[in-house]
């Protein structure tokens, strides 16, 4: 049986002009499925209600449009598995976000105590070895999917036209993803920590131009004094992913606004031949009828019907 | 691209837009699937890995050899490859600018219309070429080992001086015998022949280079590293 959601008639796909409009006008706002079937009198009042809610909202922020053209926008015709790899950096800079706010209750940015206050992290907080373990790994998998996102975006040449600024805009996200790692490294402020930081420190100082300034400002100084931690705390708490997420903000606008690229081995056939359209009907009406299983079966004919479209045009 | 390039991309995007389906709910589903593989492994590699701490950041005495995170390790590899002081600021700043300035601008130097692979075969070469060059220095840098520990076979006196400098990271970055990483510093097996003690205890306090400080050592163990390695011939 198919569950009607109670979606807002603002919400919904808006029907083509001539077609009998779905509860349309913000005034009746969803008040039936339209079926005519009678539920429960408690089960219509919570879902009129929650309408009533999505309505009010949508009277004051006129958000509806945004999400409908954000939600129902067209992906191009050969969208695969690589194109996950973007949303899944973003969503591993959220998960690195969300256990940096949980670390940061506990950890005290000062050479004297910060060792200390992950010591008590690690070995007395409830859970807070796996939270500093989810924040470690965290990062190491963000760079991994940073990079293999980049590969994608290069072999599928989707940095040409008119996508240049986009591409720009990522790799200043990989410049300041692994200023985070360089500065997070310190942090935990063991031996390793300050060594390597000390290296990186002087490997900094020793560039041409700005190298000597660079160094002194992350240091605060000419030396590694007790003021370099809690400055590159502030860097990797504050600054850096302010910046990381204002620019991934823009990159997603950019997404939106351009649209995603379709595969480079995807021609776009000015006449298909009437064999195509034939295996292209049945597939799509499948796919809205709208079984549980809709989303498995209509990615892999996606996927079949792409192969062979390549395999003609190539 | 030209203008007519240009427009005939656009033309063709918009064809295989149309084509497309929405984003919810068919992108959204592999996002969220691929984001729930994202959290799974992190959970994962938290659970078996976990976050050991080291010893507490100690100035005084260098025990630890520093180390950068692997995703850094084709750069420390890098350093390793150029060894001559004066080149060595081209190896740690001068090749990693130039190759992000090189990425930065890749849309504006890259003007081949072309987007599949297989048309643009520099680029391709190119990119896989890279990706090799970095895979295979962060595995040498991978391999490298942790060394803490000297081989060479010195006289009783020149023991104490030994474990300073294992100890104190000199490994990360020279070489003595068979230990140690070969660069960005100077192999140190024979330093004794090249440099007098006084030399080798004024580098060791006001060094070249990226090279840290080991002047606060305390004066014993300090006295004692001059005197192994001075012993080195």
């Amino acid at each position: 049986m198919a569950l009607k959601l109670p979606v807002p008639a603002a919400l919904r796909k808006p029907s083509k002009p001539g077609e009998r409009s779905n509860g349309a006008g913000t005034n009746g706002a969803g008040t039936g499925d339209g079926n005519g079937k009678a539920g429960s009198p408690v089960v219509d009042t919570v879902k009129e209600g929650a309408i009533d809610v999505v309505g009010w909202l949508d009277e004051r922020t006129g958000a509806s449009p945004f999400l409908t053209g954000l939600l129902l926008r067209k992906v191009p015709k050969g969208t695969n598995w690589f194109y996950t790899l973007g949303s899944a950096t973003m969503f591993a800079f959220a998960m690195q976000a969300l256990t940096g706010v949980f670390l940061a209750m506990y950890y005290v940015p000062s050479a004297t105590d910060a060792y200390d206050s992950i010591n008590y992290l690690t070995n007395d907080v409830f859970l807070g070895e796996f939270v500093r373990g989810l924040h470690k790994w965290g990062a190491t998998v963000m760079v991994i999917l940073i990079f293999l996102h980049m590969g994608r975006t290069f072999f599928f040449g989707a940095y040409k036209y008119p996508r240049e600024l986009n591409w720009v805009i990522g790799v200043v996200l990989l410049i300041l993803t692994l200023v985070m790692g360089l500065t997070g490294y310190l942090l935990p402020f063991d031996q390793r920590s300050y060594w390597a930081t000390i290296v990186a420190m002087n490997i900094t100082g020793s560039g041409p131009v700005m190298g000597p300034y660079l160094a002194d400002f992350l240091r605060a100084g000419s030396e590694f004094t007790a003021t370099t931690l809690p400055r590159f705390y502030a860097v990797h708490m504050l600054l850096v992913p302010g910046l990381i997420i204002a620019l991934i903000g823009a990159h997603l606008y950019l997404v939106v606004k351009l649209g995603t690229t379709a595969p480079p081995w995807l021609r776009a056939d000015p006449k298909p031949k009437p064999l195509r359209e034939e295996v292209v009907g049945p597939a799509s009406g499948n796919g809205i009828s709208g079984n549980g299983r809709s989303g498995n079966g209509r990615s892999g004919n996606g996927a079949t019907r792409a192969d062979e479209h390549d395999r003609e045009s190539s | 691209m030209n203008t007519a390039e240009k427009e005939a991309y656009l033309r063709e995007y918009e064809v295989l837009k149309k084509k497309g389906k929405p984003f919810f709910p068919y992108a959204v589903f592999k996002d969220a699937t691929m984001m729930a593989i994202t959290a799974g492994v992190i959970v994962l590699m938290a659970l078996l890995l976990g976050a050991e701490q080291g010893p507490k950041a100690d100035p005084t005495t260098t025990t630890y050899v520093p180390r950068p995170e692997w995703y850094f390790f084709f750069l420390f590899e890098l350093l390793r490859v150029i060894k001559p002081p004066e080149l060595v600021p081209i190896a740690t700043v001068g090749i990693p600018t130039m190759c992000m300035v090189l990425l930065l601008l890749l849309p504006f130097y890259d003007r081949n219309p072309e987007r599949a692979p297989w048309r643009r075969p520099v680029a391709t070469v190119a990119g896989i070429m890279t990706i090799v060059a970095m895979a295979f220095l962060t595995f040498l840098g991978a391999s490298a080992g942790s060394p803490t520990e000297i081989e060479l076979e010195v006289a009783p006196q020149f023991e104490q001086g030994k474990q300073v400098a294992a100890q104190s990271g000199c490994l990360a970055c020279h070489k003595f015998g068979e230990n140690g990483n070969d660069g960005p510093g100077p192999e140190l097996t024979e330093i004794g022949s090249k440099l007098p003690a006084n030399a080798i205890e004024r580098t060791l306090v006001n060094p070249s280079g990226i090279m840290p400080e080991y002047g606060n050592l305390p004066p014993e163990k300090f006295e004692s590293l001059v005197a192994f390695l001075a012993s080195l011939q």
